[in-house]
C-alpha cells in the first residue's frame, strides 16, 4: 500500500533522513524504532507532506505523493497523530472531531447551515471507539494529557484513513494508559479494517503489537523485517538493542 | 429552531432591546439617534473584522481599506453616473470583497506577523492612490453631498435602513460562525497545521474568510455613506483600522457579539468625552489596560463565562 524508496531530507547540511525504505502492505501492523534522533518523526513528516523529500520516492496505492501537499495526501487516505499533542484546544472535544468529519465528507465550505446539526453520528460514533463520548462538550485544552493523545487518534479517524500514522501515541502516558491505548490501536485496527505505521520507544509494545517492525539509525534504514528477524539480526542488536 | 430561539435565555432580553431600538427615533434627540446608526456601522465593520482577527486568527492589520473601498465605490458611482442606487449598493460591497480577494490572495502566502505586515502596506497603497488621485477620488477633500433617494431622506428613514441592514448581516454573520465553513475557519485559527492534515486547503479558507469578511466590510461602507452623504480618504487610513482592532479587542475576540460592544464603548468615549476633552484616547487607554489585565477575554466574554453555568444547562436540555 505505501513504499518509501530511498528518501532523504537535509536540514541545513544535516542528513535528518539518509536513505529511508518502507514497505507496509494492506491491513499491516508496521512499526519504525531506532534511537532518538534517527529519523523517525522526520520520515513521518515526509509521508504525510508537511515536509518536501530531497530525494526519493513516496508511492501511496500505486500514486507517487512525494510532491502533494498534505491536505491532498489526506485526501488519498493518509491521516496521523502527532507526537507532540497537536489538538484544536479552544474547540470542543465534539469539534476537535467534527472538523476532520466535514472536511472528509467535504462540508467544510457550507456556510449557511449550523454545525451542530451536521456529521453529528458519524463524529460521536468516532469518540464512542476511543472512549471519549462523556467528555464530548469539554474544552479539549482543559483535558488530560492521555485524554489529548487519544484525542489525537479521534482526530485522524475523523477523516477514515485507510493508513494510519501514529508518532509515539503513547509518549507521556502512564503504564496502565499505555496498555490501554495500545489495545485501542490494536482493536481500531481489527474492526475498521486500518493498516497502521507507527513509531514508539516501548520495545515490549513494538515487539507484541507490530508485524514487521522497520529500525532506523542515523536516518537509514537498518532493515525491515518481522519482529523475530529483527530480534535476531546481528547489526540491530550491535546498533540499537545493546548487543544483548 | 424556533422553538429553541424562544427557550434561549438570550431570547427576552435580544426582543426588549430591539424593541426600544426601533423605538428610540420616535423619542429620542436627532444628535442620539444619529450616534446610535454610528454604532451600528462601526459595529458591522468591527464584526467584519473579528471575523477575519478573533475567529480566523490571521492578522488583517488594516481592514479599514476596504470599508472605505466599498463606501468610495458607492459615492462615486452616485456621483459621476447614472446607474440606479441599487446597483451601487450592491457594488460596493463586492469591489470591497474583489480587493480583499486580491490583497487576501497574497497575504495568505504568509503567517502571522508576516501576513499583518504584507495586508498592512497592500491596504496602505490603496489608501495612497484614494489619497492622491485628486481628479478622481477628491484626494483628502473627499466626496461630500451624495444625494439619497427620498426613503432615505431623513435621519429617521437612514436610521430605519441602516438597522434593518446591519440585523440582516448580524444575522447572516451568526450562521456564518455556526457553520462548518465557521468552524473550520475557527479550527484553522486554533492550528493550521493540524488542519492540513485533516484535508483543508488552509490557505484557500482563509481566503475565502477574508472575502465574505472584505464583504461584510463593504456593506459598511454603504450604510456609512447613507449615513454621511460623504466618504473622505481618512476612511482608509490605519489608524482607523487600530481603532476597530481595538474595539474587538475590548469586546472580546473569542466572542461573536463582542466587538458590538467594543465599537458601542468607542464611539461613546470619542462622543461623549470627546466633548469635554480631546484627549479622551487616553481614557480609552487606561480602560484598554484594565481590560487586557482583568478581562482577558474581553467584556463580552467576561459576561459569557458568568453566564456559562445556565446556558450550558439550557443547551443539554434542548438536545
Amino acid at each position: 500500500m505505501l513504499q518509501v524508496e530511498g528518501v532523504m531530507k537535509s536540514f541545513d547540511g544535516f542528513m535528518a533522513v539518509n536513505g529511508a525504505n518502507l514497505t507496509v502492505g494492506k491491513g499491516e501492523i508496521v512499526a519504525v524504532i531506532g534511537p532518538n534522533g534517527a529519523g523517525k518523526t522526520t520520515l513521518f513528516n515526509l509521508i504525510t507532506g508537511t515536509l518536501r523529500r530531497d530525494r526519493g520516492r513516496i508511492v501511496f496505492k500505486g500514486e507517487d505523493i512525494s510532491e502533494l501537499p498534505p491536505y491532498e495526501i489526506c485526501k488519498r487516505g493518509i491521516s496521523r497523530s502527532y507526537q507532540i499533542v497537536n489538538i484544536f484546544p479552544r474547540l470542543t472535544v465534539f469539534g476537535n472531531v467534527q472538523v476532520a468529519v466535514l472536511s472528509h465528507q467535504r462540508k467544510s465550505s457550507n456556510l449557511f447551515r449550523p454545525a451542530q446539526n451536521i456529521a453529528v453520528e458519524e463524529t460521536r460514533r468516532i469518540l464512542e471507539s476511543v472512549g471519549l463520548l462523556n467528555k464530548e462538550k469539554s474544552i479539549a485544552g482543559s483535558l488530560s494529557h492521555g485524554d489529548q493523545k487519544i484525542l489525537e487518534i479521534a482526530i485522524a479517524l475523523g477523516n477514515e484513513p485507510e493508513l494510519l500514522i501514529l508518532d509515539e501515541p503513547t509518549a507521556g502516558m502512564s503504564p496502565e494508559e499505555t496498555s490501554a491505548t495500545m489495545e485501542l490501536v490494536r482493536r481500531l485496527a481489527k474492526t475498521r479494517g486500518l493498516t497502521i505505521l507507527f513509531c514508539e520507544h516501548d520495545m515490549d509494545i513494538v515487539f507484541s503489537v507490530a508485524q514487521s517492525i522497520m529500525v532506523m539509525r542515523y536516518g537509514q534504514t537498518i532493515i525491515q523485517a518481522s519482529p523475530e528477524e529483527v530480534r535476531n539480526n546481528k547489526e540491530v542488536q550491535e546498533a540499537y538493542l545493546g548487543g544483548e | 429552531m424556533f422553538e429553541r430561539m424562544i427557550r434561549s435565555n438570550w431570547f427576552v432580553p435580544i426582543t426588549v432591546i430591539l424593541i426600544i431600538l426601533f423605538l428610540l427615533p420616535i423619542a429620542a434627540p436627532r444628535f442620539y439617534v444619529y450616534i446610535l446608526a454610528l454604532i451600528y456601522v462601526t459595529a458591522l465593520l468591527a464584526m467584519s473584522l473579528n471575523m477575519v482577527v478573533g475567529h480566523g486568527g490571521m492578522f488583517q492589520f488594516h481592514h479599514a481599506v476596504f470599508y472605505g473601498v466599498g463606501a468610495y465605490t458607492v459615492a462615486l458611482m452616485l456621483t459621476k453616473t447614472k446607474l440606479p442606487l441599487w446597483v451601487g449598493f450592491i457594488a460596493g460591497p463586492l469591489v470591497a470583497a474583489i480587493t480583499g480577494l486580491i490583497i487576501g490572495w497574497f497575504c495568505v502566502r504568509l503567517t502571522r506577523l508576516y501576513f499583518g505586515m504584507l495586508q498592512i502596506s497592500l491596504g496602505s497603497l490603496i489608501w495612497a492612490i484614494v489619497f492622491r488621485w485628486y481628479s478622481f477620488t477628491g484626494g483628502d477633500d473627499g466626496i461630500h453631498g451624495v444625494s439619497m433617494p427620498s426613503f432615505l431622506s431623513s435621519l429617521n428613514h437612514s436610521y430605519y435602513f441602516i438597522l434593518v441592514v446591519f440585523l440582516i448581516c448580524l444575522v447572516l454573520m451568526y450562521m456564518i460562525f455556526r457553520s462548518p465553513f465557521g468552524s473550520t475557519l475557527q479550527a484553522i485559527r486554533d492550528n493550521a497545521q493540524r488542519c492540513e492534515a485533516v484535508g483543508i486547503n488552509v490557505r484557500l479558507y482563509q481566503l475565502g474568510g477574508i472575502v465574505v469578511a472584505t464583504f461584510f466590510a463593504g456593506v459598511a461602507g454603504v450604510l456609512f455613506v447613507v449615513l454621511e452623504r460623504s466618504v473622505f480618504a481618512e476612511m482608509l487610513f490605519w489608524v482607523l483600522s487600530l481603532e476597530i482592532f481595538i474595539m474587538c479587542l475590548l469586546g472580546g475576540w473569542f466572542t461573536f457579539a463582542g466587538p458590538i460592544l467594543g465599537a458601542a464603548m468607542i464611539v461613546a468615549l470619542r462622543t461623549f468625552v470627546g466633548k469635554y476633552t480631546e484627549y479622551w484616547t487616553l481614557i480609552l487607554g487606561v480602560i484598554l489596560i484594565l481590560v487586557i489585565f482583568f478581562l482577558p477575554e474581553g467584556v463580552m466574554g467576561f459576561f459569557q463565562d458568568l453566564l456559562k453555568p445556565a446556558s450550558k444547562e439550557l443547551s443539554e436540555r434542548g438536545r
